[in-house]
């Protein structure tokens, strides 16, 4: 809308991208705490618990988001952007909010699995809903000129949402203990319960909008869709069109996206084995310091087309995953460390604590075990090393440099065999080492952002006004929900099938970039759409 | 290339559906080898493979040569 006067946009910003920022947080948090929302409604033993939580995982994400993007398009196209991304505003705040209010499962039993499979529906419905209604109702009053750039604030949203959501619950467990946070009416619910006045902000201000002006045209002409569904998929130009987003932009962009922000975290955490605190610490540095570049990108696209900005940053993720994957395993490798250095001249003991336990052996019969854990430093690096002794009978003293004796001298000896594979975990880096990791995580969310940042006023430029909602909430969802939502199973079953490479779980993202690369470039117009008031 | 995105859809869902007898029931403990998230994405994914294919059949026919520049064209 070009006439439209650009000094009451920041309010429409504003008041759109809180919302979805706020919607992102809600939606994350329950990730985020997955472990301890397990403990407390899906309780292991519980064959139905189980089925209840892998339903809450999967089905959210994977059905219900592309479900709700259907739903809510046609809502939007039926009945204007401002009801709808109000609603689903609501409903996402007031399922976050009773999550944090349904009773464990210890107090009403299998009612709270229930009731949080339902309430976690309810959360990914409204999220396939949001983002659509948001982007569009900016792009609708940005100017043709600077809709990259309006529309990358929507953009910025999804990060923002992580990191807001990162921050809070690292906030509220530095200022308690474990057991406190975990506790059944503990510390973990409070961001869902923070997520009511969010909200409650939120609505406030979304109230207060208008409707869209294209939209509010339409309508005053009588020219809306009577069938937003049928008209975005049934006439073959606009499926077309459809099938073009998904499998030539929004596909690519969804690994992407989901590569830089959270499987780099659960690499970190899992793979790596970096401590809790420092990977979130190093999260959310990279995402503080990428933020901005949503809107450059976004900016940059005004100048020079959206489409190289998105398949650039695909294209980088293809050449550089593996790479950068390779370089936080291998630089943090304290087996590595353990093995290339003498463990009593160049580091330090700090902490070192052991506890016996028996285990029963088909050969030797029943052994004396004893768990080892023992917190070393070398050049500014601790980690944990994990050591399951065995303790034998041995006769006399011996003591040598790869055995030790214990026990009482007039009785028994028992000669400790050290663990032959003990494991490394809770690796904190020193500062030098941090900040490399910081860049590098910061380097995938810079590709997330060319991907990203100049998706939404691409996708707004791609669908006529009276479909818009519908046409393009469905492929963002199908892209960023499954194929990005997929990448943790995927990398899962790459790694159980060819166990020999640790960063084999790549090869879906890379794949699935290459080919959204290859599409987009063969089919997508890099011409910007000055109008989209058709 | 029109017909490699064709051919690609029913490739992609015959890895899943081979992925997912042979994780199903293997005695892991991982969502791999559970049976609910494979229907979920092979139910999800079914229909997605089908619109490759139709994209593939729309490229072999020459129909994103040229893209709709507005509304009129749609």
């Amino acid at each position: 809308m070009a006439s439209s006067p650009e000094k009451g946009i920041g309010k429409i910003i504003f008041s759109s991208s809180l919302g979805t920022l706020i919607e992102w947080y809600d939606f994350y948090i329950f990730g985020m705490l997955a472990k301890t929302i397990s403990v407390q409604f899906f309780p292991e033993g519980n064959s139905t618990a189980a089925l209840l939580s892998t339903l809450a995982i999967f089905a959210a994400g994977f059905l219900v988001r592309p479900f709700g993007a259907l739903v809510f398009g046609r809502l939007g196209d039926l009945v204007g952007r401002k009801y709808t991304f109000l609603l689903t505003l609501v409903l996402m705040g007031g399922s976050t909010f009773l999550i944090g209010l349904v009773p464990g499962y210890k107090t009403i039993g299998i009612a709270a699995p229930l009731l949080v499979l339902l309430l976690r529906l309810i959360q990914g419905l409204a999220l396939g809903g949001e983002y659509g209604g948001a982007a569009t109702y900016v792009a609708e009053h940005a100017p043709a000129n600077r809709r990259g750039y309006f529309t990358a604030w929507i953009q910025t949203t999804a990060t923002l949402g992580l990191f807001v959501a990162l921050g809070i619950i690292l906030l509220i467990k530095t200022n308690m203990s474990d057991v406190a946070f975990t506790a059944e009416w503990g510390g973990w619910r409070y961001p869902f319960w923070i997520s009511i006045l969010l909200v409650g902000v939120s609505i406030y201000i979304r109230l207060k909008m208008s409707e869209s002006p294209l939209y509010a045209a339409l309508k005053k002409e009588g020219t809306t869709s009577v069938n937003p569904i049928k008209e975005s998929f049934g006439h073959r130009v606009n499926f077309k069109m459809v099938l073009l987003a998904l499998f030539g932009a929004v596909m690519g962009q969804g690994v992407i996206w989901y590569t830089g922000q959270f499987y780099a975290q659960s690499f970190l955490e899992n793979a790596v084995k970096i401590e809790f605190m420092q990977n979130r610490e190093i999260l959310l540095w990279a995402i503080g310091l990428a933020t901005p570049f949503f809107l450059f990108f976004g900016w940059l696209s005004d100048k020079v087309g959206r489409k190289w900005i998105m398949l650039t940053g695909m294209l980088l993720g293809v050449i550089f995953y593996r790479p950068i994957f390779g370089t936080l395993l291998k630089d943090a490798n304290a087996k590595e460390w353990v093995a290339e250095h003498d463990k009593k001249s160049e580091m330090s003991l700090i902490k070192s604590t052991a506890k016996g336990d028996t285990a029963f052996n088909v050969k030797t019969g029943l052994l004396i075990i004893n768990n080892v854990d023992e917190q070393w430093e070398f050049e500014g690096n601790k980690f944990i090393e994990k050591r399951r002794d065995t303790l034998i009978p041995a006769e006399g003293v011996i003591a040598s440099a790869s055995t030790s004796s214990v026990g009482n001298s007039t009785d028994f000896f028992l000669q400790v065999i050290p663990d032959t594979k003990p494991s490394y975990s809770n690796i904190e880096l020193n500062n030098t080492l941090k900040w490399k990791f910081i860049f590098l995580v910061w380097v995938m969310i810079i590709f997330v952002t060319m991907a990203y940042g100049p998706i939404a006023a691409f996708l707004v430029e791609l669908f006529p006004t009276k479909i818009r909602y519908t046409s393009m909430s469905l492929p963002y969802h199908i892209g960023n929900g499954v194929f990005g939502g997929l990448v943790p199973f995927i990398a899962t079953l790459l790694a159980t099938t060819f166990t020999t490479d640790p960063l084999v779980g790549l090869w879906y993202p890379i794949g699935v970039a290459a080919l959204c690369f290859i599409i987009g470039a063969l089919y997508l117009n890099n011409k910007i759409d000055k109008d989209v008031n058709d | 290339m029109g017909l490699i995105w064709m051919l690609l859809a029913p490739v992609i869902i015959f890895y899943l559906v081979k992925s997912a007898v042979h994780n199903i029931g293997s005695g892991g403990t991982k969502d791999i080898n559970q049976p609910v998230p494979w229907i979920i994405i092979i139910t999800i994914f079914t229909p997605i493979a089908i619109g490759l294919m139709i994209f593939g059949y729309y490229a072999l026919k020459g129909e994103y040569d040229h893209l709709p520049e507005s509304s009129e064209e749609i």
